[in-house]
């Protein structure tokens, strides 16, 4: 009992408090998205503008982060491929949240068989690691930019589907869901203005912590190859056409490249749990 | 007094009866872990026979004849309903017979096995490191107070630091820059290919570990707040007794799950560093096959990335049944 | 009175650690126990009687301050030496907690729950400990101890696992017992036999005993003084019976007039609102809100202790309204 005074206590003071860490970390992934949007014209140079003169350069003042083996500037290939490293990452969590709310609710309302038969597809997906799904659709469909956005969706469902299906299954077993159901109102209708209500915070959290894994992973997907292809400047080539460059002593492009995909991990991981966490004690 | 209390505990443990519920949960879990890969291994054969490129013309080039085509496809039984198809690879499989390479004109097996080695041992010494460093940095954010912020944006960052990237970062510092180690490929020997692969595994540890040391310390944090831990407190027990005996030794489960997640993925995730160092690895070859439209060789090492993957995890569950008094029906 | 008291708290108060404004949790509580007497701390949710007990303990969060002085047979718990803390919490104090599955580790046998504390802290070699406990497992009704000893927490039953909870409290043999609302968990037919092995054993060894419910009618039972306390505060103590015929403050009054007559048909009194937690309250009496005698005295100044009628109340009015509570009190 003293126990649920000093929780009240508590929480409430978190609740009343504001974030820093949430404030910062919306403020990135604002930032990261808006360079996504315009990044292109931001950028001095072309991205694909080759100037061999002044191939392998550092940091200088006509190209602030320095140029690639080709005399392409980093800076501008990073602001021109933020663009194409977030449309693929953008798709996969669009695709995998819905389709995973879809199964999730609904084995979450009818139970039984259904729940048993969805549990099993989930451990069968499951079992087969990411990258191999992506390098197996790869195969199928040809390297290119959407073989990795069907991989991956396939790859993220079983995810958003586990962790919706246990929260619609805790919202179903709620009070007021039993009410309504007496009370003649269709499945549908609970679930969609009612559990999908509550549990909507939730997806919202997931999915900004999935955008910034679906960015690595698909950024990944590139880096080996079978994913987007040079000469686009998404942010997995870039690290990929870096790689000689490393070796030459000159690890601008791979590193700046690098660093674009972690900080927007970073941010949206950030981002993400810290909406959960506030989500989670309002409930 | 009955003869009962002359018993130790201890050998009085060792008489108590297992009840036969957990045979059958074990049999159950790893017919279940089966059939898992079975029909993972079908969905992966029924999509690579959609995949474009004819095997005749790869295996046979471009100048066969018709009859020579023809004869082919029969000896490949191509022609054959896909459930067919699939059931003689699935036969020749287990019996270690993989096929033929489209590209290399060998045994897929005699192409695998010693890239398999080289895979197995980057995939070795990225266990040790996650388990040892990841484990043991887990404990300490979730035992101390002071580390406990340290660790987990460590953590935070690890996590989001991708292989890939994680392999660049090393290569330019490590081996670029410091010349501590070599930059590509795995050596010859066991002491050389250690020294290559040094900073393979370590880049490869990096999201793993991350992982694992996240649910530690969680599971740590987690089993220090319990109840029962407060009860010890409250008899006065020493605390490094309750932290070994209760804590510790509680989190033990939750970790091993974690940890045996983390190792199931290994395999796959040594793809990705295969590609960034150059080591042929049959993460590599397998990269290289679908480039090259080589399905004997995709198939054979998809296959084995999955079953790496469901075996740890099955063994994992099943250990958690043994280990847990809980699974035991009560008396 | 003669000995001093086993234990003696006065003006304790509890706050939130570095809270602004600051949020009390328990203010100015006084009480105490002396060697071979029973007090029953009474109230409702809220009302802080298990954060007062777990404060004499030690055993608060750090989120929790105290202050105030409580003393265990002359010295200071409050101010206690590690060493000193772990000898009183082995040796002369024991606490029965109130569900005992949440206390128990899971993981665990009973046997090794038992025999931990004193083995532990050096107080008995193991084999003689495993005696004892099995002797006091039989003192408490359990015929086949040495089976019990080697099952897990979850193999037993609540009111079985209570009883454990109990020998294990015992076993070190204290002078004083602190029980947590030991029945509160347990099903309603449970409660009476596990009450009554708890004060046969209690009264049995002269211990004192701290006993803390929400059930005024046990407490009158079984204790020889109660101690009644509402939003952090104590409201009314004195001697059981003196309180329990004839209440002094209207919080006291309304908990026995609002317990369900077993012998007349009448509508259930209630207090109109609800319990109000220490930080909820204002500067006035803490059960102003609810009181239906409060004036503007008791909402502006908060009532000190006094001495009426052979035990002391916290209330402004306490002489004037003495005849309306007894009025109000049916048998």
């Amino acid at each position: 009992m003293a126990a649920v005074t000093v929780d009240v206590a508590t929480a409430a003071q978190v609740r009343r408090r504001a974030d820093p860490l949430l404030v910062v970390s919306a403020t990135c992934c604002l930032l990261l998205i808006a360079v996504a949007l315009v990044g292109g014209w931001l950028a001095p140079y072309q991205p694909d503008e080759i100037d061999v003169l002044a191939a392998s350069q550092g940091p200088g003042p006509h190209h602030w982060l320095g140029t690639d083996s080709l005399g392409r500037d980093v800076l501008s290939r990073a602001l021109a491929g933020a663009a194409l490293s977030f449309a693929g990452p953008l798709l996969i969590v669009l695709g995998s949240v819905v389709l995973g709310t879809v199964l999730g609710v609904v084995a979450a309302w009818y139970g039984g068989w259904l729940d048993q038969m969805l549990n099993r597809l989930l451990n069968v997906m499951f079992a087969v690691p990411g990258i191999l799904v992506a390098v197996i659709a790869s195969a199928v469909f040809g390297a290119g930019f959407w073989a990795p956005v069907i991989a991956l969706t396939l790859v993220y469902i079983p995810y958003a589907a586990r962790i919706i299906r246990s929260a619609a299954v805790r919202e179903r077993q709620q009070a007021y869901v039993e009410g309504l159901q007496l009370a003649g109102v269709s499945s549908l209708s609970i679930n969609t203005k009612h559990v999908l209500r509550n549990v909507w915070p939730l997806i919202v959290a997931q999915a900004t912590i999935g955008l910034g894994t679906a960015l690595a992973d698909f950024a990944a997907v590139s880096f080996i190859g079978l994913g987007v292809q040079p000469p686009a400047a998404e942010w997995g080539v870039m690290v990929a056409e870096g790689r000689a460059e490393i070796l030459d002593g000159a690890p601008q492009q791979s590193l700046v490249a690098g660093l674009c995909i972690v900080v927007t991990v970073v941010s949206f991981n950030v981002l993400g749990e810290r909406l959960a966490a506030r989500f989670g004690a309002a409930r | 007094m009955t003869a009962t209390t002359d018993v130790t505990p201890v050998r009085a443990m060792r008489a108590a009866v297992r009840p036969s519920g957990i045979g059958a949960r074990i049999a159950t879990t790893v017919v279940g872990a089966a059939a898992t890969v079975l029909t993972a291994s079908f969905v992966i054969f029924a999509a690579l026979s959609l995949a474009p490129g004819d095997p005749v013309s790869l295996l046979l080039g471009p100048h066969a004849t018709d009859e020579a085509r023809t004869a082919k496809r029969a000896e490949l039984g191509l022609d054959d309903p896909l459930l067919v198809r699939y059931w003689h690879w699935l036969t020749d499989a287990l019996q270690g017979r993989f096929g033929t390479s489209f590209t290399y004109r060998e045994d897929v097996t005699t192409l695998i096995g010693p890239r398999l080695e080289t895979t197995l041992l980057l995939v070795a010494m990225a266990a040790v490191l996650i388990v040892v460093v990841g484990i043991g940095l887990g404990v300490l954010g979730g035992v101390s107070d002071r580390w406990s912020a340290v660790v987990s944006a460590a953590t935070g960052l690890g996590i989001a630091v991708p292989t890939f990237v994680a392999a660049s970062v090393l290569i330019s510092v490590f081996a670029v820059q410091l010349g501590w180690f070599p930059t590509f490929g795995a050596g010859d020997g066991l002491l050389d290919s250690v020294w290559h692969l040094v900073l393979p595994a370590l880049a490869l540890s990096v999201g793993y570990g991350a992982y694992v040391t996240q649910l530690t310390a969680a599971a740590v944090r987690e089993e220090a707040g319990k109840e029962h831990v407060v009860t010890s407190r409250g008899r006065g027990i020493p605390h490094r007794l309750i932290l070994r005996r209760h804590v510790l030794r509680n989190a033990a489960l939750p970790v091993m799950t974690a940890s045996g997640l983390a190792l199931a993925g290994l395999v796959a995730g040594a793809l990705v560093v295969e590609e960034a160092f150059g080591i042929d690895g049959i993460g590599a070859l397998l990269v290289k096959s679908v480039s090259g439209k080589d399905y004997p060789v995709v198939t054979a090492v998809s296959l084995i990335i999955v079953v790496v993957f469901v075996v740890v995890t099955t063994v994992i569950d099943v250990a958690q049944v043994l280990l847990d008094p809980r699974q035991r029906r009560a008396a | 009175m003669n000995s001093p008291p086993l234990l003696d708290i006065r003006r304790l108060h509890l706050e939130l650690t570095g809270s602004r404004p600051v949020r009390t949790l328990v203010e100015d509580v006084t009480l105490s126990v002396s060697p071979g007497e029973s007090v029953g701390l009474v109230g409702e949710s809220g009302s802080g009687k298990t954060l007062t007990v777990k404060a004499a303990m030690r055993l608060l969060p750090s989120t929790i301050t105290a202050t105030g002085a409580i003393d265990f047979d002359g010295r200071s718990v409050l101010e206690m030496s590690r060493r000193g803390l772990a000898r009183y919490r082995s040796t002369d104090v024991a606490m029965i907690h109130q569900d005992p599955r949440a206390h128990t580790n899971p993981l665990r046998t009973v046997g090794d729950f038992l025999v931990e504390g004193v083995v532990a802290t050096k107080q008995m070699k193991r084999d003689e400990a495993i005696e004892r406990a099995c002797a006091l497992l039989g003192e408490m009704g359990i015929d086949d101890a040495p089976r019990r000893m080697h099952q897990y927490p979850h193999q037993l039953s609540g009111g079985l696992l209570q009883r454990v909870m109990i020998a294990m409290s015992l076993l070190h043999e204290p002078r004083l017992v602190l029980a947590d609302e030991p029945t509160t968990a347990l099903d309603v037919t449970v409660q009476s036999e596990v009450m009554a092995i708890l004060v046969e054993q209690v009264r049995g060894r002269g211990l004192g005993m701290l006993f803390i419910t929400h059930d005024l009618d046990l407490a009158a039972a079984i204790t020889d003084t109660l101690v009644v306390m509402y939003a952090g505060t104590v409201v009314e103590r004195g001697p059981a019976p003196v309180l329990y015929r004839n209440p002094r403050h209207p919080y006291t009054a309304a908990l026995l007039a609002s317990r369900p007559s077993t012998t007349q048909v009448k509508r259930l009194v209630s207090v109109p609102g609800r319990p109000a937690a220490a930080h909820e309250v204002g500067i006035g009496c803490v059960f102003a809100a609810r009181c239906p005698f409060a004036t503007d005295l008791c909402r502006d100044e908060r009532p000190a202790e006094r001495d009426i009628g052979g035990r002391t109340v916290a209330c402004h009015r306490a002489e004037e309204i003495g005849s309306e509570l007894e009025r109000d009190v049916v048998a």
